[in-house]
């Protein structure tokens, strides 16, 4: 075998044990910092599909700031010291049982599709590409974008601001 | 299961999908249900990536995966200050017990 294919069997089985993790930990703090295995887990399969732009904007948007995100909200409403179950899950079996029929069906999907047989190419770096499709072709989406994220930004603001009573 | 095999990526892809959809599906506590919902988003953004790099060989899907990574970022900063929000007002953020959106 290949370094990189076990270097890929590593990378997927550590995506899908964490992302396991979040699904299932009892504690919120566990499930939250599970959620750092699966976002560099699913880096490191980018870097593996040639798209080394996306892997590092995963890194940086989810890792960096999502991430943060989250942990923040989990410490800033959640006792720590509450020795309860901080995760609390409801009508885990019939859930189970419809998930797991539907990836049964996902996967015999993937496998019975024929899927055509990649031409193998050479990786080229795609952040020059990206960039440039950005601002041709893609250039109405990348501004209503920043809208996007401008009303998103002013929207958490004013949710999250104290109400002040006159 | 290979590297150079597109139903690889699909199928981790498929695994973090159902791991999400039990995440949302089971979890009573907000901020859980929101993981669940990233983790949906990234299985997504897999398969973008997948069929963008074993199909077209041009960049499309990675642009695509993009923004769905900016709108998760977005959808994120929302429902976390919606969520503080709640929690302000009925101290948990147990999303039955939180049922309207004022007193």
């Amino acid at each position: 075998m290949e370094v990189s294919t076990a270097v890929f069997y590593l990378i997927a089985l550590v995506t899908v044990v964490s992302a396991g993790m979040v699904a299932f930990s009892r504690n919120i703090i566990y499930s939250a910092f599970s959620l750092l295995g699966t976002f560099m887990g699913v880096a490191g399969i980018y870097v593996f599909l040639g798209a080394d732009f996306v892997a590092a904007v995963q890194l940086l948007i989810y890792v960096g700031g999502i991430l943060v995100l989250i942990l923040f909200a989990v410490m800033l409403t959640h006792r720590i010291t509450d020795v309860q179950i901080t995760n609390r899950a409801a009508g885990r079996i019939p859930a189970l049982l419809v998930v797991a029929l539907f990836l049964v069906l996902l996967i015999q999907i993937v496998k019975a599709t024929p899927w055509v047989k990649a031409k193998e190419v050479a990786f080229v770096a795609t952040t020059a590409k990206i960039g440039d499709a950005f601002l041709y072709d893609y250039l109405l989406p990348f501004e209503l974008a920043s809208l996007v994220l401008l009303a998103a930004m002013i929207g958490a603001v004013v949710l999250s601001r104290k109400e002040i009573k006159e | 299961m290979a590297p150079n095999e597109l139903s690889s990526y699909l199928i981790i892809g498929a695994i973090l999908f159902a791991l999400g959809m039990f995440t949302v599906l089971t979890r009573r506590n907000a901020i859980s249900v929101l993981m669940g919902v990233e983790l949906i988003l990234n299985s997504a953004n897999i398969n973008y990536v997948a069929f963008s790099h074993f199909s077209s060989g041009n960049q499309a899907g990675q642009i695509y995966a993009i923004f769905v990574i900016m709108l998760a970022a977005a959808e994120a900063a929302v429902g976390l200050a919606i969520v503080l929000a709640i929690f302000q007002l009925f101290h948990t953020i147990d999303v039955e017990a939180a049922e309207t959106l004022r007193e």
